[in-house]
């Protein structure tokens, strides 16, 4: 025990580990916050296809040798939110048809992109890396950090200063509408912020996985509480801890990151459904 | 002069016209139900009134000061609040939100209306309750205090009474009268049950191949009630 304590602690000082939980920790609260009004809109595949959208745009991308990928893939992740989002509600293809279809479309595209433009000799390895995450958490820059402590600032000042407008329209968007709130505007809001949290997000358990950083801490937290701002606070918390203690595991045991993180998180799940039902007694 | 007024007004959705050449006026303390066989366009109407939906053609006009942050709305359920996790004061307290504008936060003002609110629909004691642990009934009075929280002057509902056991059916239609004679809240109401609809009614408008808009003396003169009759049975 003192020595995985030891092995640890000297991980835990270099920078490069510092970063990586750094940019977890705050892409895991990030997530969790709008993770519950996503699964309670009936949109938890909406991180997965998005996901899927944006390594479909990191492919073109990399094909077309841009110099600044970041910004291109959140470009396109963006515009595919709102799409989503903005339309979901009354197109003749309806919300979860529309994800699917978007999502496959733009994993088999990529992919198709890549094998066709392979850069690299690696093109396998490549792939599993994009999409499942797993060390370029740990190659982060200072650059790439500060801008994720930058947009998690924002993701969250944005949710508080706008937590009740966010339950109005997540509980009764018509309501909303018709007692002259402007939901569409707060729905293309949270498309937007979807979109920048799915990209930052990539970087931690890569696109296959997102989507359990966005719904395992709001569902766990639905099992144990039953206010909305219970739920929230709940859900922020045991994404921050499941992510944290996924990423520890994973430095001490050399797995994978994402699907440590995401182990973690089932097990915490499994614990809350345990804990609803004791408390429902 | 007339708080909501509809002139030639086309209904329909993907443009397809469901009700055409509607005109009817209401105004300020009236009890309007909208009567009509399902698929006769009560619920699209519904929603061009709240602005919701564009109407196809003719125009809905606002008057005597009114405007949609005055409106209060009762919908029918939908799947999607059936299991949500929020408390009963959270969810009254949302219907304050027009009330807010930009500001991030509900004032002491508003905490008050809705305590008001759910004092008045008798789900005080269930402030602290979660919304999805509560009967049919405790969940209309929790969106029917919600809408109390927004209706300055005037309560729209879509089937309040739908899936509730008569004598909840009853309670609910006296609280709407109530809130229809004691503050002067106008009401404007779809219903299935015509028989309920003509007893609390001030007016009807009966929507289908024929229209009927007037006041309750003249629709019970005019044997549209007896058509209503037939097309429920």
């Amino acid at each position: 025990m003192s020595a995985i304590m030891e092995n640890l602690t000297t991980y835990l000082q270099y920078p490069f580990v510092q970063y990586a939980l750094i940019v977890g920790v705050l892409i895991a609260l990030c997530s969790s916050l709008f993770g519950v009004t996503l699964v309670l809109k009936r949109f938890s595949f909406i991180g997965d296809g998005l996901a899927h959208v944006a390594f479909g745009a990191m492919a073109v991308a990399s094909v077309l040798n841009f110099s600044n990928n970041m910004f291109f893939i959140l470009l396109v992740t963006m515009l595919c939110a709102i799409l989503l989002l903005h339309t979901g509600q009354n197109t003749k293809i309806k919300g979860d048809a529309a994800i699917a279809m978007l999502s496959v479309g733009a994993l088999a595209v990529g992919y198709l992109l890549m094998h066709l433009f392979a850069t690299g000799p690696n093109l396998a390895g490549d792939v599993c890396s994009t999409l499942f995450g797993s060390t370029s958490i740990l190659t982060l820059t200072s650059g790439e950090v500060k801008l994720c402590v930058a947009l998690s600032i924002i993701v969250v000042c944005f949710f508080i200063f706008f937590y009740n407008k966010i339950f109005a329209i997540t509980f009764d968007e018509d309501f909303a509408k018709a007692t002259g709130s402007r939901a569409d505007l707060y729905n293309l809001f949270i498309a937007v912020i979807i979109a920048v949290i799915i990209v930052l997000a990539m970087n931690l358990v890569g696109s296959l996985l997102i989507s359990a950083l966005i719904i395992f801490p709001a569902l766990s937290a639905m099992r144990i509480f039953q206010t909305f701002f219970s739920v929230t606070v709940c859900s922020a918390v045991m994404s921050v801890s499941c992510s944290l203690g996924g990423m520890v595991l994973s430095v001490v045991g050399g797995t994978p990151v994402g699907a440590t993180i995401v182990a973690v998180q089932i097990a915490a799940f499994a614990a809350a459904c345990v804990v609803g039902k004791v408390l429902r007694r | 002069m007339a708080q909501i007024s509809c002139q030639n007004l086309t209904l329909g959705y993907n443009g397809r016209v469901v009700l055409e050449n509607l005109n009817f006026s209401v105004n300020s303390g009236d009890y309007l139900c909208i009567v009509g066989e399902n698929g006769s366009g009560k619920s699209t109407l519904m929603r061009t009134l709240l602005n919701l939906q564009p109407p196809l053609g003719g125009s809905v006009r606002l008057g005597d000061g009114l405007s949609f942050k005055d409106i209060g709305y009762l919908p029918q359920q939908t799947l999607v609040q059936r299991d949500f996790p929020a408390s009963v004061r959270e969810i009254v307290l949302s219907g304050c939100q027009s009330r807010c504008g930009l500001r991030p936060f509900y004032n002491q003002a508003e905490k008050a209306l809705a305590e008001q609110a759910m004092e008045k629909m008798q789900i005080g004691h269930l402030a602290r309750r979660c919304y999805r642990e509560l009967s049919g009934g405790q969940q209309q009075r929790v969106l029917l205090a919600r809408a109390l929280c927004a209706a300055r002057r005037v309560l729209l509902l879509d089937e309040p009474v739908s899936g509730l056991d008569p004598k909840v059916t009853a309670e609910m239609y006296a609280l709407i009268e109530d809130l229809n004679r004691r503050e002067g809240i106008t009401i404007i109401m779809i219903s299935h049950d015509v028989v309920a609809a003509v007893q609390y009614a001030s007016h009807i408008l009966h929507i289908g191949p024929k229209i009927f808009w007037g006041g309750k003396e003249a629709y019970l003169q005019s044997g549209m009630l007896n058509v209503a009759r037939g097309g429920a049975q």
